[in-house]
């Protein structure tokens, strides 16, 4: 796929209404899921203790609801993603289909663990986060865009205004998400600050 | 007014500005662990790069690692599996492993410290929300992604963006069975689960001088809990103190110069902050939280908030809380009967935390029908520990002791809650399903009223016991 089709200025898709502030990676992805050494099969476990009870029966959640597969995007609360720095919380999100995120406020490590694979996650007013919600409620069908560059989710007509951290809106907005790329060409100038760090110069092998 | 630490070091650390418009910030000191780094190697050997500063990177496994017997291979494929991709990718990097016969292995936010790999006026990165604990000597530490965890490992730097820094000044001083635990959870309580997102919290103030190295620790260890990108304390005499000694410290003639270096990136009294916090710490009781998140705690006299009393929109969340953990508002936190009491884990697995405790277990005995576990931080503290005879007091007051990993804190290994058990932790999150079972509920507090619950059978206030 050429780099273009890659970009995430704009994502649209059906909307998946996530209810409730605080969310964090442990519900997320459980992290008994966590013991592989690649983030392979994480979608079929996303928010699995959410969705299923103790005997694997399924529970009234968004994930499981017919309304709502194939939805493109989550629109969530207050502070979602926090807790654990585990990548795996937004690598299952985006295995189980989800290519960006909406809602009033992100947990900071969640948040750039979302773009560095290049999955928006923009902040709305609290209102807006749940009027989004309501929309997608009433109508499943319906389709939300996000923005970047116009920096607005557009849904069922209405426009709402969304911010999230300006570098991270750029690295999305001009492909610039992948951070070992955007790193490598600074590693001849790494070394030469590390040559003059102090405690570089004391750092030996243990006594 | 002059800088604070946090920008000192951030701009010794600056490598230059990127495209995207964030800095490009050498990391000093990057620790790696068997869950989030296989993937981080993989991408890497995809990308046919490989590890830039091997050097500057050290090993250890932690999550997965069985805590009863360590026989290999495990029992659980998957740990065995993952076990087994850690030492061949630090082996096949050059990257220094403790693995589980060395002496030195642990958790990773415990082992850097007690080695003295963690430094003043370091970088610190780790695929681990819990690295913001390095920031007690006055290093800048991050918890990063996977992916991030490749960047270091191919660059040894970091895309990031600047935070800006809340000193947190806790004034007064802490009563007597109050510690570190109780002052963070009191903080979380006071700021909130998001009050720190987009800053780094400089903790200041009588009541965090007082503290030791492992006090201040547990303090910065949970600076995630509330938001914030990295916590921190100003280095002083007690953090130099500390080092003299440990095997990567500084010695003989660059002790002095370390001395200096670290010293030079203190914040002094005139540093500027973009925000400031002021808590009376004098007023802290020991804490226990009654929610489903670290902000969710009250003094252990106190009674559970009314949600009518909670900002409108806290009342959901509070609402939530109280369904899954079958309290309700307005009760008392002490008396609640509890089923397992947990002591470890990188907030509170160190020999400091052990004592405390054990100094309450000691010739008492656990509760019937309470299972309750020490889990050490590192075979080094358990090491110390035996040697001053704490295994026994556990053993003989009931409680299993256990091997070094993270055990029930996350239960990625045997150690789980089972159905809807009530644990009291001296872990980190009480979130639900954390501890291993989608109906179990977590109390957090310290491990000295860990100890006195285990014992009593119940949440009891710790100056009481």
């Amino acid at each position: 796929m050429s780099k273009e089709a890659y970009l995430r200025g704009l994502v649209s898709g059906r909307a998946m209404p996530l209810r409730g502030d605080d969310v964090d990676t442990d519900r997320i992805i459980p992290a008994r899921y966590m013991k592989g050494v690649s983030f392979e099969g994480l979608g079929e476990f996303v928010f699995r203790d959410a969705r299923f009870d103790e005997s694997g029966a399924p529970k009234a959640h968004p994930f499981n609801d017919p309304r709502f597969a194939g939805a493109a995007i989550l629109v969530v609360n207050r502070n979602f993603g926090c807790g654990s720095s585990r990548e795996h919380a937004p690598q299952a999100l985006a295995r189980a289909g989800i290519a960006a995120l909406v809602g009033e406020s992100f947990a900071e490590i969640f948040a750039g663990n979302c773009v560095t694979l290049g999955m928006p996650a923009a902040s709305v007013r609290p209102e807006d986060a749940r009027e989004l919600q309501d929309l997608a409620e009433a109508d499943p069908s319906i389709r939300i865009e996000i923005d970047l560059e116009a920096k607005e989710v557009r849904a069922g007509g209405r426009r709402f205004g969304l911010s999230m951290p300006e570098s991270n809106r750029k690295a999305l907005v001009t492909g610039l998400w992948d951070s070992t790329a955007e790193l490598l060409p600074g590693l001849a100038a790494a070394r030469s600050l590390a040559a003059g760090l102090p405690y570089l110069s004391w750092a030996r092998s243990a006594s | 007014m002059s800088a604070n630490l946090f920008d000192k070091v951030w701009e010794l650390h600056k490598v230059g500005e990127l495209p995207s418009g964030r800095d490009q910030l050498f990391i000093g000191l990057h620790l790696v662990h068997e869950v989030t780094s296989p993937q981080a190697f993989a991408m890497l050997a995809e990308r046919g790069l490989s590890v830039a500063f091997p050097g500057r990177s050290f090993a250890t496994c932690d999550h997965i690692v069985p805590t009863d017997a360590q026989a290999r291979p495990f029992k659980d494929p998957q740990a065995e599996a993952m076990m087994a991709a850690l030492e061949a990718n630090a082996a096949a990097s050059r990257i220094e492993f403790f693995g589980l016969g060395s002496g030195r292995q642990g958790i990773v936010h415990v082992i850097g410290p007690e080695l003295g790999l963690t430094q003043p006026g370091m970088t610190i990165a780790c695929g681990d929300s819990h690295t913001s604990t390095h920031g007690a000597f006055g290093a800048i530490a991050f918890g990063i992604g996977t992916s991030q965890v490749r960047d270091v490992l191919a660059t040894q730097t970091l895309a990031m963006d600047r935070p800006r820094v809340r000193r947190i000044n806790a004034k007064g001083a802490l009563g007597k069975g109050v510690g570190a635990k109780d002052l963070i959870l009191y903080i979380l309580s006071r700021l909130g689960v998001e009050g720190g997102i987009g800053y780094a919290y400089e903790y200041s103030g009588g009541a965090v001088r007082g503290l030791g190295m492992e006090g201040r620790m547990t303090l910065c260890n949970m600076s995630i809990e509330g938001g914030a990108r990295a916590g921190y304390v100003s280095p002083d005499e007690t953090t130099f103190e500390y080092m003299r000694g440990r095997p990567y410290a500084p010695a003989g003639a660059d002790w002095d110069r370390a001395l200096a270096f670290w010293r030079s990136i203190a914040s002094a009294e005139d540093a500027s902050f973009d925000d400031e916090a002021e808590i009376d710490a004098s007023s802290i009781e020991p804490m226990v939280t009654w929610g489903t998140n670290p902000g969710q705690g009250v003094g252990v006299s106190a009674k559970t908030p009314r949600l009518a009393d909670l900002p409108a929109e806290r009342r959901e969340g509070a609402r939530a809380a109280y369904a899954h953990m079958g309290f309700s508002e307005g009760q008392r936190m002490a008396g609640k009967k509890i089923d397992v009491a947990f002591i470890g884990s990188c907030t509170n697995g160190r020999i400091s935390d052990l004592r405390e405790a054990a100094a309450v277990a000691k010739g008492r005995k656990v509760a019937p029908g309470v299972r309750a576990l020490v889990v050490p931080g590192s075979m080094q503290v358990a090491a110390q520990a035996r040697k001053e005879g704490l295994d026994k007091v556990f053993s003989e007051a009931g409680f299993e002791w256990r091997f070094a990993g993270c055990s029930m804190c996350l239960a990625m290994n045997p150690d789980k809650l089972e159905g809807d058990q009530l644990c009291a932790s001296s872990s980190n999150r009480n979130f639900i399903g954390r501890q291993g079972s989608a109906r179990g509920r977590t109390l957090l507090m310290s491990p000295a009223m860990v100890a006195a619950a285990a014992v009593s059978g119940e949440v009891v206030d710790l100056r009481s016991v």
